[in-house]
């Protein structure tokens, strides 16, 4: 039975949810159940319970400051690498608590990854290295030729390959932004993750860059399952197939408000602060 | 005019004043610096020359005496040391830059920063009473433990400083590929700081290149040149010393030009850490 991460709140027990697993496909199945963060003792999101579409571009939307990006860091074990970074609840991965004591985080980052807001290739190293880098570390083979392989299927697959295949050994520093962040996406998909995570991608980008990422989203999403942190509500109803509005509460954590098909949100939402904030009355 | 502001007046000359003294002591400094090269190089450069290179001690009285056993010597004790204070010093640093919670790294950092202060003869004595005592004999390796110990703290702090330039977001971005937290650091963060590390290492070895104190109760010197390094070793430092203080003008225009050498040395390092520093500007 998996038990909650934080042994204080011994209320909080996790419902692992055996009978939804489809073990043929091992499409990562997220279910996040009363999941609340902290950042040491302040409270940034409190008791979200969502069930993640698998294969399908779920949004995560909300103004600033609301918990999107703890949230998201949350599904990837990321937010206990911040300082002070602490959860409380469940993320059922593939039905298994990821923050039950025996599970090694290293295992779940590989499975599911993530893109920043601000593009980081490795400066240090060339193109090549930096999207075999999740491969080269994490394993002590490196057969040249099947690296080889595997840079081309990312890059392809993140519309990258073209642009960078006469220049795969400069440094990876030396890309325009757009460029930079394809290569991030490109990094991030040579590990075979099944769930990918971007976090706010396109804030960094001009326009064109971002419509060329949203394309390559529309793309992956056939394959991965991808969760997108966007303050952008047009650009989350151009990608996405599921929102998530999230909104800062009085004691000023997140809390999930609305969460259905986009369509469904965009044009009819059931809550009245999600109409506000569509219809940018404020955010 | 017909207020007299004297109070600016005053501020004035004292702003003047001020800017002359700071100018003053400025040009002090350069100018001592000036003058330790300058008396160096121009009683060195007179007698360096090949043989004092290649040849090594000969007798009082006997011309062509060189250092060459000693340079060799230096060059051993630099390697040793090395040897035993990069591991050490890199992995403190690390473990300060990227392991270490607040409490423990002020712990570490404290005790690093004193350990950096304590006088170089008491680390050489301290190197006595561990290694040569125990070992019954005066030795390269002894030498190389007490400069291991002076390099360690330098290494440590100057990698620390340039870990801590790296980026978190890169620190982040590496883990989230699912790498450890140790592959992350060696194969992601090191080498964005590897210019900072290596300088560190080289001022390190700057620093230790022309100490001579811990040498006289470790190295001891060697009449009989580089035997091992389990064996009594000279050093550059140790035989301009002894060359120094004795009566025969030959010997002291030959630790002349030790002292010369010595300086080049110094000099060259830490010329290499201003351009390698310079060259690496991402």
């Amino acid at each position: 039975m998996a038990i909650s991460y934080n042994l204080v709140n011994d209320e909080i027990q996790c419902k692992p949810k055996e009978h939804v697993v489809n073990l043929e496909d091992n499409k990562g199945i997220l279910d996040v159940q009363n999941l609340s963060a902290w950042y040491g003792n302040t409270l940034a999101i409190k008791h979200i319970s969502m069930s993640i579409k698998s294969q399908a571009i779920t949004a995560i939307i909300g103004p600033s400051g609301c918990g999107k990006s703890t949230f998201i860091r949350c599904l990837n074990r990321m937010h206990e690498v911040s300082h002070g970074g602490r959860v409380e609840g469940c993320v059922l991965l593939d039905g298994k608590d990821m923050y039950a004591g025996e599970v090694d985080p290293v295992v779940i980052r590989r499975r599911i990854g993530m893109v920043f807001q601000k593009p980081t290739p490795f400066p240090t190293m060339s193109v090549f290295d930096n999207v075999v880098a999740g491969l080269r570390l994490t394993r002590f083979w490196s057969r040249r030729w099947e690296l080889e392989e595997v840079v081309e299927r990312s890059l392809r697959r993140a519309a990258l390959w073209d642009e960078v295949k006469d220049k795969i050994n400069q440094s990876g520093a030396s890309l325009s932004g757009g460029q930079q962040q394809r290569l991030c996406i490109a990094r991030a998909i040579a590990v075979e993750p099944e769930i990918i995570l971007l976090d706010e991608p396109c804030s960094a980008l001009d326009p064109t860059a971002t419509l060329k990422i949203e394309d390559l989203m529309r793309n992956l999403a056939q394959e991965y399952t991808i969760v997108i942190v966007t303050h952008n509500m047009q650009q989350a109803a151009r990608v996405s197939d599921m929102a998530a509005f999230f909104l800062m509460d009085s004691d000023r954590a997140g809390m999930l408000i609305e969460y259905g098909k986009t369509s469904q949100i965009s044009t009819n939402p059931a809550d009245k602060r999600t109409e506000d904030y569509i219809t940018g009355r404020f955010g | 005019m017909t207020t007299v502001d004297h109070g600016y007046q005053r501020r004035k000359w004292a702003n003047r004043i001020m800017l002359g003294l700071t100018g003053t002591a400025a040009g002090l400094a350069v100018l001592a610096l000036a003058l330790i090269l300058g008396y160096t190089v121009v009683h060195g450069i007179a007698y360096m020359n090949l043989s004092f290179l290649t040849n090594a001690a000969r007798p009082v009285g006997e011309t062509g005496g060189g250092m060459r056993n000693e340079i060799f010597g230096t060059l051993l004790l630099v390697a040793l040391g090395s040897i035993l204070a990069l591991p050490v010093g890199l992995m403190v640093g690390i473990f300060l830059s990227e392991f270490a919670s607040p409490r423990t790294a002020t712990a570490v950092r404290f005790a690093a920063d004193i350990l950096a202060g304590v006088p170089s003869i008491v680390v050489g004595v301290f190197a006595y009473a561990i290694v040569v005592r125990p070992l019954h004999s005066y030795s390269a390796f002894s030498a190389g433990v007490a400069l291991a110990i002076i390099m360690v703290p330098i290494v440590a702090r100057t990698a620390e400083e340039a870990l801590r330039l790296v980026p978190n977001s890169m620190r982040e971005a590496a883990l989230a590929l699912g790498i450890t937290r140790w592959r992350a650091v060696l194969g992601v963060v090191m080498p964005g700081a590897l210019t900072g590390v290596v300088t560190g290492i080289m001022l390190a070895i700057a620093r230790i290149v022309g100490e001579t104190a811990p040498l006289i109760f470790t190295a001891f010197g060697s009449y009989f040149g580089v035997k091992g390094v389990f064996e009594p070793i000279g050093a550059l430092p140790l035989q301009i010393f002894q060359y120094a203080l004795s009566p025969y003008k030959d010997l002291q225009q030959q630790a002349w030009a030790g002292a010369f050498l010595l300086i080049v040395m110094v000099l060259g390092i830490s010329l290499g850490v201003r351009w390698l520093s310079q060259r690496r500007r991402m």
